[in-house]
């Protein structure tokens, strides 16, 4: 009970910016033609939940989006791990993550909608470009930072140095990997939306601008909410799943 | 010096090992040079010297860890060419493995071996019980205090049960009592199971209490400056190697060795952090 107290404190401010916004527009502080009232964006919310507008929209872009990003973390994990590992690996593809680092994503979108063509491939495309990034480096980093006395005791228990990857890197490389998956998962639902706006056959990034476009603002805030309380569920998961598997870690 | 064993069968033969680390833009670092030492078999010989002397440097290469620039190991007569389960490590700062709890840790070298279950399970229990962690078996490394760490890597080593059992400064990092009980309990082990120990630390002290044989190293290059025989100093009542006269003499019989390396390592030292800064 008294942690349902805390849990329930800590999200206070966001309850008061909530009455906050439903009071200011009521009031006349902030004009409704600029933003409707929270109740009426709720209303809409709910509408568009039954008459499963949202959950369709919805339902095309998590598919997208766990595509994009379960591809940039198996591949970025294995790029990075390669990298750390294997010198022809990191002679081949280190001059290509450097150059990528500062490439925005969204700006190759035309090409990507001419070479890929409307449709699920061009969203997984963008997720996965852009946000494999911070999985390669923190992969990389990770590898490279095993510390090389836990490599030695198991060599000298028998493990050989194939099996040495699976046995130690990987665990050892573990907490770095997931707090860089992180940063992929929250960048993945930025890339989401923006390559839905920008061009795309569904999904709610798509929604949510069309519905602005109409001027059905109600929906388009319907929308953004939606978007954001997914982003929010998704990050908390992912914090839980991180607690359980890295249950061992030394926290100092 | 003489560093050539007598009549005891020899475990461990090193003849003109020599390590030199290529630094960028300066002449090689000679680590080790020129080492010539016989280990007897189940002997437990202590290296001493000052900080940088090579000390663990010989013992990486013993273990299989680092290669010799010169010269050549020989265990058992066989060539050392790479790690291997004959050789059982134990590190100062322990590295265990913290995701795999005290009892995993302990399976693990088993595992690899593919043991059979019952003698795996039946290993580990003993081991449990050899280093006092009964009701610790599944607690994760974090929650374990630095000597029970260091229990935990021994028995993980032992586990594989190493003809040689290689110690990398082991008790450095734990407190001056732990490192009392923790030397009081290697003794103990050592005497059960009988194997031959390569102890490397900076404290003559416990190179006296716990070594048959004490080998004192210059500072770098590493070389042998002395052997000295510390078995006449022990009680011939194992549980009373603690404190006698005789420790002490022994203890300043290698401290006169030990004296002049030391003050040079530390110009060493000095120097080369003045040609860093600078």
């Amino acid at each position: 009970m008294a942690r349902l107290g805390v849990e329930a404190f800590r999200y206070a401010p966001l309850v008061l910016l909530v009455i906050a916004w439903e009071l200011a527009v009521r009031y006349g502080v902030i004009s409704p033609n600029f933003l409707p009232e929270f109740s009426a964006v709720a209303g809409t919310l709910w509408a568009l939940t039954l008459s499963l507008e949202l959950p369709e929209n919805l339902g095309i872009s998590m598919y997208r989006q766990a595509a994009g990003f379960s591809l940039a973390v198996v591949i970025g994990v294995a790029l990075g791990i390669g990298m750390a590992r294997v010198r022809a690996v990191e002679l081949a593809f280190r001059p290509l993550v450097t150059l990528w680092y500062p490439v925005p994503v969204v700006a190759l979108f035309p090409v990507l909608v001419l070479i890929l063509k409307l449709g699920d491939q061009l969203q997984i495309t963008v997720i996965l470009l852009g946000s494999i990034l911070p999985v390669i480096l923190s992969a990389y980093n990770a590898a490279r930072g095993v510390d090389h006395y836990l490599a030695w005791s198991a060599l000298s228990m028998g493990t050989s140095p194939e099996r040495l990857l699976w046995k130690i890197v990987l665990p050892a490389a573990l907490p770095g990997i997931l707090s860089g998956i992180r940063v992929t998962l929250a960048l993945s639902f930025v890339l989401l939306v923006a390559s839905e706006q920008l061009g795309a056959l569904g999904g709610i990034g798509a929604f949510t601008l069309s519905a602005g476009e109409n001027g059905f603002y109600t929906g388009m805030f319907a929308g953004i909410l939606t978007i954001g309380l997914v982003g929010f569920v998704a990050d908390r998961l992912y914090l839980a799943l991180i607690r359980r598997l890295l249950s061992w870690r030394d926290e100092e | 010096m003489n560093a050539i064993a007598g009549s005891n069968a020899v475990k461990i033969r090193a003849r003109g090992v020599t390590k030199r680390f290529a630094v960028r833009r300066r002449a090689d670092v000679i680590a080790v040079d020129g080492v010539d030492l016989d280990v007897e078999e189940n002997e437990l010989l202590a290296i001493v010297g000052p900080s940088g002397c090579g000390k663990s440097t010989f013992l990486y290469m013993v273990g299989g860890f680092l290669e010799v620039s010169e010269g050549e190991i020989l265990v058992d007569g066989r060539r050392v060419t790479g790690p291997g389960t004959d050789r059982g490590i134990v590190f100062q700062h322990f590295a265990l493995f913290p995701w795999l709890t005290v009892r995993e840790n302990i399976l693990y070298g088993l595992r690899e071996r593919k043991v059979a279950e019952a003698e795996r399970e039946a290993t580990t229990a003993e081991l449990i019980a050899l280093i006092g962690l009964r009701g610790f078996e599944d607690v994760y490394p974090k929650q374990l205090s630095g000597g029970m760490k260091q229990r935990v890597a021994i028995a993980r080593t032992l586990a594989i049960d190493p003809e040689i059992l290689l110690m990398d400064e082991p008790f450095g990092a734990l407190d001056a009592q732990t490192r009392t009980v923790m030397q009081d309990e290697l003794l103990r082990i050592w005497n059960q199971r009988k194997k031959t120990v390569l102890f490397v630390t900076h404290d003559v002290h416990e190179a006296v209490r716990l070594a048959d044989r004490v080998v004192v190293m210059t500072a770098r290059p590493g070389r042998i400056k002395a052997i000295i025989d510390a078995r006449e100093a022990h009680a011939p009542d194992a549980a009373n190697v603690r404190e006698s006269p005789e420790i002490a003499r022994k203890v300043n019989e290698i401290w006169e060795h030990l004296r002049d390396e030391v003050a040079l390592a530390q110009r060493q030292e000095a120097v080369s952090s003045s040609g860093r800064g600078g």
